[in-house]
Order: structure tokens, then C-alpha cells, then sequence
């Protein structure tokens, strides 16, 4: 990929590339992206400001990533499952989990469906088989391995993808997980969003290979690399290792190149490490930009669209948000649930907060 | 019933629980065509086939990752590490995975695994094929931990195991697997976990142990009855959930412990047993508690006898703690 200074990069296509890239249905496929792009942008602000704020704890925005999560969450079907990192929780919206839910989530309420037992941006969604996600770098590789193992062991036709970024691939899980599955030959999808930051080592001192796809190789299958700022281009790549893994390929390995847009996270101050000329390559690759740019110049997008996808992402996430704040926190008995399946031992005096 | 070792018992609860449940199914480096290098899972592969018994790569992180991702989506993974002292690599996966899935998932991902792993000294095993690390497991919550001593025991608490909903780690006393022998019961035989065993009543003084620590416990109960010292000898069976109530009113009976590990001793399960002894009997006791415990050292090779408990270290404490009040 190039790197304009600061200047869009344009989508390269006629809509009669995109119909034969991503089927008959792309005008629809890329307004509802367009959409859920929006939805995870305003969110991410808003959250962004709210940390500033004090109102949550912490927040990992995922800007600039929009176009995997997006393309991953309309690609998959119900019976697939997401072992998810930390930039993906829109994976799980698109995928059916309600806002409400997941910002209740951010807040650590009560209505939490984890109870409020997470940091903010590590949701449980079983219901779109959305796993919990855990601070620990990696390890979701092997477990996405073994849920891909118990599907064929079942029979069942479901595949299952394993998110992370370009630091995991430093990490044990990510050798132990790919090695596993290519030995076994499972449908199991190794999706590397690299956004060419682990905090603040870039990827090039991360790994001495040209692509992190390549590693795929070592385990017996090819890897892919592909601009995962182009939701044309991730949501082919998706439809294709996905249709190829339910016909029993074996493991995939797409690495997406993006552009982390923000810090790390909340706690993170990237002027200590990013070269300055960081923030305006990262806009010239937008996706969300890109895409709306687009759409627009091909006449899939008009002003009054704009607005009105603005304004429900506005609303709704405003209205999630307005609800959270009036939720009590978890009670503190609640701290001694799910340790085990039931209590091996409570205090006899519940701490009171 | 039939008469058997402790591993071959381990080997029937295996093939009972993969007869009763065909989400059972086992993974682990060498257990299948081999049928692991104690046998604890021989013949499983031929009565079960290569989907249910898996051979994995060499990667303890991959075998309990799997096994975790296994679990995630409803089957019951019984994961083989093929010594304890080399389950470092997954105790990440371990620790931070498959203890916390329930809690930090708000009790919707449960993570019902199985850890067998032998564990102990005296096979002449040196640094890295005798260690005793089960403290490490107790720390942590969301884990349960359990260790037979007898091979009715290791089949009656592994079936136990494979029917729980919580993680289990099952640490099997491989110096003992083929000397302490028994009758077994046929079938689906459970011992329920947290019911500690009395091997022996006494009324002088409680020796607590569990797993390859009962026989040389026995023995030095056998000969302190000689001199009229009447020592009781409890097996805990499962270190979580442990116990209280029984050794507590043992003490309460006896007034004088011993508590028994071969494991190091400084932060070790002794430490743990003594306080809640210190803390729920103390003015039952007679004499300060006494732990009889392998030292503070890495596990040698030449000195193992000299590092792990025996009869005569265990009755040597046992007439300490007689000597006070």
C-alpha cells in the first residue's frame, strides 16, 4: 500500500467491479456497511468523550478498523463463532447483539451482561457467539482452534474466526493455534487486523517478515494480505475464505492492514512514540471516508441518506447511553456469582459498597 | 468390583466416562496411538477412535487452549498434560482463561475442562518429572483441585470430574500408580468432591495428607500405635473444594495436627490447611501445628529421598506435637 500525505485514498472501482467482487446484492451490502461504519464512529467519539469526562472507565476505540468489523459481522452466519480481541465489538452489533446492551456493558451496570465484571470494550455476547474477550494478548487463537475442532467433531457447519493484532503474532497462542490448525485441517479463520501498532512498538519491529500473512506458510497454508481500509476488498476476502472453509479448505490467515486512528486506548498518549506525519496517512486510508466518498460519487448516496444514517447513529447511541447512566451498578452479592457453577463459599457478611 | 491399579482405574474412569458421554473426549501429547507414557489412556484410541482421542503437536498452551475452545462450544474436553512439571507453557491458558471464563463472561461462557496431569517425586524423576505445584492451581479461584490417593479414588473422583460443571485439575500420584492397588466398583462410580477420607481414626493427633503422601502417613500412624500413640489420618481427596468441617473436627477431637505435602512449604496447601486450623480450632489445640513438607529447594535428582517426606519424618513430627501440653 502507498501512503498519500494526508490526501484521500479513493476506492478504485465501477459499481460493475463491485457486483462482480461482492455479489449482486452490493449496493445494499455497502449502504447497510456504510451504516454500521457510521454507527461505530459515533459511538467511539462519543465514548472517547465520555472517558474524558469520567463517565466509563476505560475505552478502546476501534477507529479506523470499521471496515473488518463491518465486513466480518455481514459475512458470518448465525452459526459461526467470534473469538474477538479488543477492537471488534462492533463484529458482535452487526452481528445482532443490541447497542443498549453492549453500552450497558461500557457502563458496568447492572444490565451489564457480564456483570459488570470487565473492563469497558471486553463484552460477552453469547447469543451472536460473540466469546468474552480477555486482556491477554493471543489467547483466543488456540480457543478459536478448539471451537473449529468441536464444530467438526459435530458435524456442524459453522466456522470459526479468531481476531487479533499484529502484536499477537508475537505471541504463544498465535504459533500454538496456527501449527494445531493446520495439522488438524480446520475451519478456523486467523483474522489479523494490523493496524501497525502493538501500543507503541510499530509492526516493523514487531516481526522481520514483509507480511505478518506470510506466516501462514510455515504452518502448511497460505495467508493473505489484504487493505482492510477497503470494504470492497475485505468483504470479497470474507465471503471468499468463508464459502472456501465451509467446503473443508482447512485454516485461512487474512492479515487487513489498517490504520489505528486513535491511541491505543484512554490511558495511551501516542505523541510519545507515532512520527507526526502518522494522523494525516492515517486519514488519507479512512475507511468510513473512503467508502462514503464513494458511494456518493457513484450515486448509492445521497445528502439525505448522509444525514439520516448520522442521525440515527446519534440517536441511538445517545438514547443507549442515557439509559445506562439511570442503571444501578452490579450488587455486591453479585461479586460471588459464577465464580463455580454454584458458591463453594460465600463470607458470611457481603461487603457493602 | 475388581482389583486394580491406580492408573489402571484412572484408564476406567476414561473409558466410562467416554462409554457414557460421546462429548467426552480426550487430548494430549502421546495418548492416543501410544496410549500415554504411563498407559493411563491405553486402549481408548481402538474402543474410541482418532476423533475422540487425540494425539496433539507438542505445545501444552495448544492442548488446553483447545481444550478451553473445545469446552466453549459444549464438549468435555479431558485434557493430558504429560507431567505437571511441564504445564507452565498453559498456565496462562490456564489461569487466566479457563479459571475466569464464567465470571468475567457473567456465567455465559462456562469452561468445563479437565486436567489430568501425574504429579510427585520418588521415580527418580530430578528437576522437571517429579514437582508438586498444586498450591499454584489453589490460588486461584474458579479452579477445582483434586488428587486420589487410592485407585478407587482416582476412578470415583475423575468420573466426579468429568460430570462437574467447574474446571478440574486432577493430579494423579504417579509414584504410586502401579504399587497402590484395590478394588474398584464397576461402572459409573463417583466420590463426591469436598468429602475428605478417613484412611485411619486415632484420638492422639490428626495426620493430614492426600495423594502419594497417605501411604508413608499410614505408616507412621502404624508405628506410632506400637508406642500407644493413637494417630487419626485423613485423606483430603480434594484440596478445592476442601473439607473444613472434617478436619476441623478431627483437630477438635485430637487437639494436635500434622499436616503432610510433598511440596515445597513456604506458601504451600500446609500453609493454607494450618491457618484455617489456627483460625476455626484453635482452642482445640494442644500443641503448635506441624507441616512435614518436601524443602525449599528445586526437586533434586540424587538427594529425592532426601527431600520428600517418609514415615519416619512423619512420625518424628507426630511425637513432637505428643511432646507439648
Amino acid at each position: 500500500m502507498t501512503d498519500a500525505s494526508g490526501s484521500l485514498l479513493p476506492l478504485p472501482y465501477t459499481p460493475t467491479d463491485v457486483y462482480h467482487r461482492i455479489g449482486p446484492e452490493a449496493r445494499e451490502t455497502l449502504r447497510s456497511a456504510y451504516g454500521w461504519m457510521i454507527l461505530g464512529r459515533t459511538l467511539d467519539a462519543r465514548m472517547q468523550g465520555l472517558q474524558r469526562q469520567g463517565r466509563v472507565g476505560f475505552y478502546g476505540a476501534a477507529t479506523g478498523h470499521e471496515a473488518v468489523n463491518v465486513a466480518a459481522g455481514l459475512s458470518t452466519r448465525k452459526e459461526d463463532w467470534i473469538f474477538p480481541g479488543l477492537r471488534e465489538p462492533l463484529v458482535a452489533l452487526v452481528r445482532g447483539h443490541p447497542l443498549p446492551r453492549y453500552v450497558q456493558h461500557l457502563f458496568a451496570t447492572a444490565h451489564d451482561p457480564s456483570k459488570g465484571r470487565q473492563m469497558p470494550c471486553h463484552p460477552s455476547a453469547s447469543e451472536v457467539h460473540h466469546v468474552s474477550i480477555s486482556s491477554v494478548i493471543g489467547t483466543q487463537i488456540t480457543h478459536a482452534v478448539g471451537a473449529a475442532w468441536a464444530m467438526r467433531l459435530r458435524k456442524a457447519s459453522g466456522v470459526a474466526l479468531a481476531f487479533f493484532g499484529d502484536g499477537a503474532t508475537s505471541a504463544n497462542d498465535f504459533h500454538a493455534g496456527l501449527n494445531f490448525a493446520g495439522v488438524a485441517g480446520l475451519p478456523v479463520v486467523f483474522v489479523c487486523a494490523n493496524n501497525q501498532w502493538a501500543i507503541s512498538m510499530p509492526v516493523e519491529r514487531q516481526s522481520a517478515v514483509a507480511t505478518l500473512a506470510q506466516k501462514a506458510s510455515a504452518y502448511g497454508y497460505s495467508g493473505v494480505t489484504v487493505d482492510g481500509t477497503d470494504i470492497v476488498a475485505v468483504l470479497e476476502a470474507f465471503q471468499r475464505v468463508l464459502r472456501e472453509s465451509r467446503e473443508g479448505s482447512g485454516p485461512h490467515l487474512i492479515e487487513f492492514r489498517v490504520y489505528r486512528m486513535t491511541p491505543h486506548s484512554s490511558s495511551d498518549d501516542p505523541t510519545r512514540y507515532q512520527p507526526v506525519d502518522w494522523n494525516a496517512r492515517a486519514r488519507a486510508h479512512d475507511p468510513v471516508v473512503r467508502l462514503e466518498t464513494w458511494l456518493s460519487t457513484v450515486g448509492w448516496l445521497d445528502d439525505a441518506d448522509r444525514a439520516g444514517y448520522a442521525q440515527r447513529a446519534s440517536e441511538s447511541v445517545r438514547d443507549a447511553i442515557a439509559e445506562a447512566e439511570a442503571t444501578p451498578p452490579p450488587s455486591p452479592a453479585s461479586l460471588f456469582e459464577d465464580v463455580f457453577s454454584r458458591p463453594l463459599s460465600v463470607p458470611v457478611e457481603i461487603p457493602r459498597i | 468390583m475388581s482389583e486394580m491399579t491406580l492408573v489402571q482405574a484412572v484408564n476406567r474412569g476414561l473409558f466410562e466416562a467416554m462409554k457414557q458421554d460421546p462429548d467426552v473426549l480426550v487430548l494430549g501429547e502421546d495418548v492416543g496411538v501410544d496410549g500415554g507414557v504411563f498407559r493411563a489412556t491405553d486402549g481408548l484410541i481402538k474402543e474410541y477412535g482418532a476423533e475422540r482421542v487425540i494425539d496433539t503437536p507438542l505445545s501444552e498452551t495448544g492442548i488446553i487452549g483447545t481444550a478451553v475452545g473445545m469446552a466453549l462450544y459444549g464438549l468435555k474436553p479431558v485434557a493430558e498434560i504429560q507431567f505437571l512439571d511441564f504445564i507452565y507453557p498453559a498456565f496462562d491458558q490456564i489461569v487466566s482463561e479457563l479459571a475466569k471464563f464464567r465470571f468475567r463472561s457473567g456465567g455465559q461462557y462456562p469452561c468445563h475442562v479437565v486436567i489430568r496431569a501425574p504429579y510427585g517425586g520418588g521415580i527418580k524423576g530430578g528437576v522437571y518429572h517429579s514437582q508438586s505445584t498444586e498450591a499454584y492451581f489453589c490460588h486461584t479461584a474458579g479452579l477445582k483441585v483434586a488428587i486420589p490417593s487410592t485407585p478407587a479414588d482416582a476412578k470415583g473422583l475423575l468420573l466426579t470430574a468429568i460430570h462437574d460443571e467447574d474446571p478440574v485439575m486432577f493430579f494423579e500420584p504417579k509414584r504410586i500408580y502401579r504399587t497402590a492397588t484395590g478394588e474398584v466398583p464397576d461402572g459409573d462410580y463417583r466420590v463426591p468432591f469436598g468429602q475428605a477420607r478417613t484412611v485411619r481414626e486415632g484420638e492422639h493427633l490428626s495426620i493430614f495428607a492426600y495423594g502419594a503422601m497417605i501411604p508413608p502417613a499410614s505408616e507412621a500412624a502404624a508405628a506410632l500405635a506400637k508406642d500407644g500413640i493413637s494417630a487419626e489420618v485423613i485423606d483430603l481427596r480434594t484440596l478445592v473444594p476442601l473439607d473444613e468441617a472434617a478436619a476441623v473436627a478431627s483437630v477438635e477431637k485430637t487437639g494436635r495436627a500434622v499436616v503432610v505435602h510433598e511440596a515445597a512449604r513456604f506458601c504451600g496447601f500446609g500453609a493454607e490447611l494450618s491457618a484455617i486450623l489456627a483460625e476455626k480450632a484453635f482452642y482445640s489445640l494442644k500443641a503448635p501445628i506441624l507441616r512435614v513438607t518436601g524443602y525449599d529447594t528445586p526437586f533434586p535428582y540424587a538427594l529425592e529421598n532426601v527431600y520428600l517426606p517418609n514415615a519416619a519424618r512423619i512420625e518424628a513430627a507426630a511425637r513432637a506435637v505428643m511432646q507439648e501440653g
